[in-house]
C-alpha cells in the first residue's frame, strides 16, 4: 500500500523562481501535495529570529541552521503544522511567523515552534540554490 | 445457538434440509424458543435497534456505492449527483449519513446500559470484549465514511486523524505514508478508504454474529442482575422479545425519520458542502459528534504522543472493565454508590463531548484536563475501590421475585434517567452547534422563509425572480455548476415548462467538441446542459477578482452557517429551524455599508460588510435598488432581490426539498400508527408475563 510508481514520479524535484517575490512577501508552492512556504524575510524578521536564545526554544534549532548561508533572507519551510497537519497562516500570530488556526500553534519568523501543542519546528524541505534567484526543491 | 436443537420442521421439504443442515433448528433455538429474562426493560431493545441499523447502513451503502465515484476530482460531484439525479438518491444519502449518527447514538445507549447493569461481568466478559471490538470497527468505518464525500471537513478530518499515527516513535512517518499511499492525503487515500469503508461493515456483521452467539451461550443479563433459575423467570424470545423489539425499533425510527426528512444537515457540518481544498484549512476542524469526547481527551494532553496514547487508552480500557470492577453484585440498581458514580461518569462523557467541539484555549483546556482525569479515574480508581468498600443492597432471590416486588420503587431511576438524557441531548446539540460556529461577524437576522418548517414549499414567484437576479447579476462572477437547465422544469422547482426551460437554455452559448476537425466549437444550450461558469478555471476566477475566487453558488446556502448559541440550537431541533445558511446569504447581500465603523480597518480592494466574518469582503456591493426589472410588480428593492435570489439558491442547494418534506409527513403518519399497533400488540403478548 505504499505510494505507487506514478505518485513517486510526480514527487520529483521542482524549480521555483524567486525573483518576483519582494521583501516581506511570501509565496506558497505545492510539492508532493504539500504546501511549501517561501518567505522573503525582512531584516527585522531575521534579527528577531536570531535574537532568541536557542536553548529556550521547545525544539532548539538556530535560525542559521534552517536557512542556506548567503541566502539568509529566504526561509523555505513545509507549511504543515507538526501537530496534526493543518496549514498554518503566514504573517500571523505573536512571533511574526506562522499561526495554525486548528489548535493554536504559533511559529516564529524562522518557522520554529514557539507556543501551542505542536511538538516540532516546521520542517525544512530538501532544497538547493541553483542560482541566486532560483531554487530547486526536492 | 447453544447446543443441538430438537426442533423438527413440519414441512417435509424443510425436514429434508434440516437433516443435512440444521439451519432452521438454529434459527428456532436462537430467535424463537430462546429463553429471555422476563424482567428486561426497554434499554434492552437497543440490541435489536443496532442490528436493524447495521442492516440499514449496509443496504443503503451498497446502493450508494453503485452511484459513487471514489476519485479526488469526482467524489464531491458524484455525491451531489446522487442527491440530485438518482431516484430517491437524496433519501438514500440522508438515511446513510444520518444513519451513522443514529447508529452511534444507539451504540452509546447500549454500552451505557451494559455499564449500568454490569453486563460485562462473569460469565459475559468475552461478550463484552466482542462489543468493544465492534465499537472500534464502527469508529474506523464511520471515520472513513465521513471522508468519502470529499468536502473540506472530510479532507481535513482525514488529515488530522491520519496524522495521529505520526506520533508513534520511529515508524510513525512510514505508517502515515502507508495510510496515505502518497506524500499527503490525496486520491490514493480516498480510494483505499472507500475500499475499507465497504469492507469493514461486513467484518462488523461477522463480529456481531460472534457477539450474538456469545450472548446466547451466556444468556442475557437483566436489570436485576440475577441469573434465571426456573422457567418462571423467562419467556420465549418469540413473540415476547420480538414484538417488544419491534416497538422499540418503531420508536427509534421516529427519531431517525425526524432527522432524515426534516433536519438532514443538523448533525453535519456546513464546511463539508465546500469541496476539499488542500491549500485552505477551515478555521475549526471538528470531528463528527460521536468522536468528540475522545477528541477532547486527545487535545487536553499537551504532549502529542501522550495525547494519542490517552485517546486510544480511553477506548481500550473498556476491554479491562470486567476485571477492574470485581464487585459481585451486577446491577447498579442494588449498588447505591456505583449508581451515583455511573451518572457522574455519563455527565463527564457528555461534558468531554462538549469540550471536544470548543476551541482549545483558556478555560476549555483546563476543564478538558480535569475531565480527562475524571474519565480515567472512574475506571482505574472508582470502580476497583467501590467493589471493595461498597455495601450493596440485597438482590432478589430470583427474577420472578423481582418482577412481583416491582411496584412503587421505580420513580427514582426514571427521574435521574430523564435528567441525564435531557442533559445529554442538550450538550450534544451544543457541541454539534459549536462545531459550526464561525468567528466574527454580526449574527444575521432571521427571515421568514416560505420553505421553512415541516410543510415548507418554495415560493414559485420568488424562485423565478431569483433566477432572473442570478442571471443578470450574480452569474457575471459566480458559477452554478451543479444546476442543469432541465432542473428548471422539474417538480418542486421554479415551475417552468419543459419548453420554457429549453428556450431558456438556448440563450446560452455552450462550449462543445472537439468536432471532426478536432476543434472546440460553441453551440446553443440544451436542457441537459449545466449553467456555464463565468470563468474557465479557478485561477482565472481568482485573477479577475483581486485574488479571491467567487465561490460556486449551487450549494452556498448549505455551505454557509453561523453559530446559533445557547439555547437556540436546542429549540432548533424541535422547531426544525435550519435556515442559518439562507439567513446568512440574505444578510451578506444587504450588509454592505459605505461608512466603515471606527476601529475596523479594511484592506485595499475589500469592502466593509456587517455580516461577513472579519467584515472585509472582496465582493463589491452587488445589488442596488431598481437594478433588475420585475414583471410581476414585486418591489425592485435590494431587500426583495436578496430574498428572491436566496430562495432561488436554497432551491439550487436542495432541489428535492418539497418531495423530502412531503414524503416525511407520510412516513411519520405511518410510523406513528405502526408504533401504536406494536405497543398494543406488545401489551397483549405480555399481559400474563408481568
Amino acid at each position: 500500500m505504499n505510494p505507487d510508481a506514478s505518485t513517486i514520479a510526480a514527487g520529483a524535484p521542482i524549480e521555483v523562481d524567486l525573483s518576483p517575490v519582494a521583501e516581506g512577501q511570501d509565496i506558497k508552492v505545492f510539492w508532493r501535495g504539500k504546501p511549501i512556504y517561501i518567505s522573503h524575510r525582512t531584516k527585522k524578521q531575521i534579527d528577531e529570529a536570531r535574537a532568541v536564545p536557542v536553548a529556550s526554544l521547545p525544539d532548539p534549532q538556530s535560525d542559521e541552521a534552517r536557512v542556506k548561508s548567503g541566502h539568509d533572507q529566504w526561509l523555505v519551510v513545509i507549511g504543515i503544522c507538526t501537530h496534526l497537519g493543518c496549514i498554518p497562516i503566514a504573517h500571523e500570530g505573536n512571533y511574526d511567523g506562522f499561526f495554525c488556526p486548528c489548535h493554536g500553534s504559533q511559529y516564529d519568523s524562522s518557522g520554529r515552534i514557539r507556543q501551542g501543542p505542536a511538538p516540532a519546528n516546521l520542517p525544512v524541505p530538501p532544497y538547493t540554490f541553483v542560482s541566486d534567484t532560483k531554487i530547486q526543491i526536492g | 445457538m447453544s447446543g443441538p436443537s430438537d426442533y423438527q420442521p413440519s414441512n417435509p421439504a424443510l425436514q429434508w434440509i434440516e437433516r443435512r443442515l440444521p439451519i432452521f433448528g438454529l434459527m428456532h433455538s436462537s430467535f424463537v424458543a430462546y429463553p429471555t429474562p422476563r424482567n428486561l426493560n426497554y434499554w434492552w431493545t437497543f440490541g435489536a435497534i443496532l442490528s436493524f441499523m447495521l442492516g440499514i447502513q449496509i443496504l443503503t451503502g451498497v446502493i450508494l456505492a453503485m452511484h459513487y465515484t471514489p476519485h479526488a476530482d469526482l467524489a464531491f460531484k458524484s455525491v451531489e449527483l446522487i442527491v440530485r439525479d438518482v431516484n430517491y438518491g437524496w433519501l438514500l444519502r440522508n438515511m446513510h449519513a444520518v444513519g451513522a449518527s443514529m447508529f452511534f447514538f444507539a451504540v452509546y445507549v447500549h454500552m451505557l446500559r451494559g455499564l449500568y447493569y454490569g453486563s460485562y461481568k462473569e460469565p459475559r466478559e468475552v461478550l463484552w470484549i466482542l462489543g468493544v471490538i465492534i465499537y472500534l470497527l464502527m469508529m474506523a468505518t464511520g471515520f472513513m465514511g465521513y471522508v468519502l464525500p470529499w468536502g473540506q471537513m472530510s479532507f481535513w478530518g482525514a488529515t488530522v486523524i491520519t496524522n495521529l499515527f505520526s506520533a508513534i516513535p520511529y515508524v510513525g512517518e512510514s505508517i502515515v505514508t502507508l495510510l496515505w499511499g502518497g506524500y499527503s492525503v490525496g486520491n490514493p487515500t480516498l480510494n483505499r478508504f472507500f475500499s475499507l469503508h465497504y469492507l469493514l461493515p461486513f467484518l462488523i456483521a461477522g463480529v456481531v454474529v460472534l457477539h450474538v452467539w456469545a450472548l446466547h451461550v451466556a444468556g442475557q443479563n437483566n436489570p436485576d442482575g440475577v441469573e434465571p433459575k426456573t422457567e418462571k423467570d423467562t419467556v420465549p424470545f418469540t413473540p415476547h422479545a420480538t414484538i417488544k423489539d419491534m416497538f422499540g425499533v418503531a420508536c427509534f425510527l421516529l427519531l431517525y425519520a425526524w432527522f432524515i426528512f426534516y433536519m438532514p444537515n443538523y448533525l453535519g457540518d456546513a464546511d463539508n458542502y465546500i469541496p476539499a481544498n488542500p491549500g485552505v484549512t477551515p478555521p475549526h476542524i471538528v470531528p463528527e459528534w460521536y468522536y468528540l469526547p475522545f477528541y477532547a481527551i486527545l487535545r487536553s494532553i499537551p504532549n502529542k504522543l501522550a495525547g494519542v496514547i490517552a485517546m486510544f487508552s480511553a477506548i481500550i480500557i473498556l476491554c479491562f472493565l470486567p476485571w477492574l470492577d470485581s464487585a459481585r453484585t451486577r446491577s447498579s440498581k442494588y449498588r447505591p454508590l456505583a449508581k451515583q458514580f455511573f451518572w457522574i461518569f455519563v455527565v463527564v462523557c457528555i461534558l468531554l463531548g462538549y469540550l471536544g467541539a470548543q476551541p482549545p484555549e483558556g478555560i476549555y483546556v483546563i476543564a478538558g484536563r480535569v475531565l480527562t482525569v475524571c474519565y480515567f479515574a472512574y475506571f482505574l480508581i472508582v470502580l476497583p475501590l467501590l467493589s471493595r468498600i461498597e455495601k450493596p443492597r440485597p438482590v432478589p432471590n430470583s427474577i420472578s421475585d423481582a418482577v412481583l416486588a416491582k411496584t412503587g420503587s421505580r420513580s427514582t431511576p426514571m427521574v435521574s434517567t430523564a435528567i441525564a438524557l435531557a442533559l445529554a441531548g442538550t450538550l450534544f446539540a451544543a457541541s454539534a452547534d459549536k462545531a459550526r460556529a464561525e468567528e466574527g461577524g454580526t449574527k444575521p437576522p432571521a427571515n421568514s422563509w416560505s420553505f421553512a418548517g415541516p410543510f415548507g414549499k418554495y415560493d414559485r414567484g420568488a424562485l423565478q425572480r431569483g433566477l432572473k437576479v442570478y442571471k443578470e447579476v450574480c452569474s457575471n462572477c459566480h458559477a452554478l455548476s451543479y444546476v442543469a437547465f432541465r432542473n428548471l422544469a422539474e417538480a418542486g422547482g421554479p415551475g417552468y415548462s419543459v419548453a420554457q426551460a429549453a428556450a431558456f437554455a438556448s440563450d446560452y452559448k455552450i462550449k462543445d467538441g472537439p468536432n471532426d476537425q478536432g476543434e472546440m466549437f460553441e453551440r446553443p444550450g440544451r436542457s441537459a446542459d449545466y449553467f456555464p461558469s463565468p470563468f474557465p478555471n479557478e485561477q482565472a476566477a481568482r485573477a479577475a477578482n483581486g485574488g479571491a475566487a467567487p465561490p460556486d453558488l449551487s450549494l452556498i446556502t448549505k455551505a454557509r452557517s453561523y453559530g446559533r448559541g445557547f439555547p437556540w440550537f436546542i429549540l432548533d431541533f424541535f422547531t426544525q429551524y435550519q435556515e442559518q445558511g439562507p439567513d446568512y446569504v440574505a444578510a451578506v447581500l444587504q450588509g454592505f455599508e459605505d461608512k466603515v465603523p471606527e476601529g475596523v480597518t479594511i484592506p485595499e480592494g475589500s469592502y466593509y460588510n456587517k455580516y461577513f466574518p472579519g467584515h472585509a469582503i472582496k465582493m463589491p456591493k452587488p445589488l442596488s435598488d431598481g437594478q433588475v426589472t420585475y414583471d410581476d410588480g414585486s418591489p425592485t428593492t435590494v431587500a426583495q432581490y436578496a430574498k428572491d435570489v436566496t430562495t432561488f439558491l436554497m432551491w439550487t442547494a436542495e432541489p428535492h426539498m418539497e418531495a423530502r418534506k412531503r414524503l416525511g409527513f407520510q412516513v411519520f403518519v405511518f410510523l406513528i400508527i405502526f408504533a401504536f399497533l406494536m405497543y398494543f400488540t406488545k401489551k397483549k403478548v405480555w399481559a400474563d408475563s408481568h
